[in-house]
């Protein structure tokens, strides 16, 4: 089982189309990874999936870096 | 031309009128179709209309002002039939009155209804398009959206707002193959034109280039075309279809 860490990084890298290791947990979705608005709607769906949680609007807002998505699943999944 | 392969469609309104037509449109074409009415009886109605004919799918009840009965019709929809790819907003209702003399009942109903609704069915079929990397939103508009009608002004600016809002959401969801459309009926032969008093008919009919009304199957086929491949590349465009008697 990869850590949670690992799974975030993999489904950045799936969902915007990036190396995984460019994938740094300081990245921020749109000025490090190119994200548009919907690529980073469309990454907070996948992270629901594979996680198998619905992240409510409000906080799928503020989830803009990797680490912040990691810290989110961290804290509201394990 | 006209494959659309078992991809599930919802209809709203579909008991009768245009939205009854649109789905059986939608039915011949080879999509599943799942029909929308407010009661159980305009359910099973559309149910016997779809089957009998030949088509897949079925009537299922949905009050559109209600966001619980969506999320109910959407889990039952995907539970049964999978994920819709094709929303066809279609279900309206007319209060008219002038404005002097209108209600904030007659206007708020005819906002939610025509307009909110579109917000809300849109809302929660996307998820499934942009997964799918596929879909067509098909709202109907009207004619008086774009020219006003005394007596109009609920209905009118809720046909208005379905066309800006098809423009908006075709922007935002394009880049994943999701096209946005309005067909914008003119007068069309259903329950809802045959409450108009005669003088107002002749006087219509007088405006009609075509002098005719027009039929439901004339709406639905266009319809048709926007949600096959052959349409795949209108977006954000508000189609009239309306005998000419007003050219946009």
């Amino acid at each position: 089982m990869s850590s949670i860490e690992e799974r975030v990084k993999k489904i950045v890298a799936e969902q915007l189309g990036v190396k995984e290791d460019e994938v740094k947990a300081e990245a921020s979705f749109v000025e490090d990874l190119g994200a548009d608005s919907l690529d980073t709607v469309e990454l907070v769906m996948a992270l629901e999936e594979e996680f198998e949680t619905e992240i409510p609007d409000e906080e799928a807002e503020k989830i803009t870096t990797v680490q912040l998505a990691i810290d989110y699943i961290n804290a509201n999944l394990a | 031309m006209m494959n659309l392969d078992d991809k599930v469609a919802l209809v709203t309104g579909a008991s009768r009128g245009i939205g009854a037509a649109i789905a059986q449109q939608l039915g011949a074409a080879g999509a599943v179709v799942i029909g929308t009415a407010t009661s159980e009886k305009g359910a099973a109605a559309i149910t016997e209309n779809i089957q009998s004919a030949g088509h897949k799918g079925c009537g299922m009840v949905l009050n559109v002002t209600e966001p619980e009965s969506v999320a109910a019709l959407l889990k039952r929809v995907n539970d049964e039939y999978g994920v819709p790819v094709i929303l066809v907003n279609n279900a309206g209702i007319t209060k008219d009155n002038l404005l002097m003399r209108m209600s904030d009942e007659e206007w708020f109903d005819v906002i939610n209804t025509n307009l909110s609704a579109v917000y809300r069915l849109s809302k929660a079929v996307l998820r499934g398009m942009m997964k799918a990397r596929w879909g067509r939103i098909i709202n109907v508009g009207s004619v008086v959206g774009s020219m006003g009608n005394a007596g109009q002004a609920n209905y009118a600016a809720t046909k208005a707002g379905v066309a800006g809002f098809a423009r908006s959401l075709a922007a935002e969801v394009g880049s994943r193959g999701i096209t946005v459309n309005t067909v914008a009926p003119g007068f069309i032969d259903t329950d809802m034109t045959k409450v108009l008093p005669e003088e107002q008919k002749v006087d219509l009919l007088n405006r009609i280039p075509l002098g005719r009304l027009g039929k439901p199957e004339e709406i639905a086929a266009v319809v048709g075309f926007l949600a096959c491949d052959a349409g795949g590349y209108v977006s954000g465009e508000t189609i009239q279809v309306n005998g000419g008697m007003y050219m946009g």
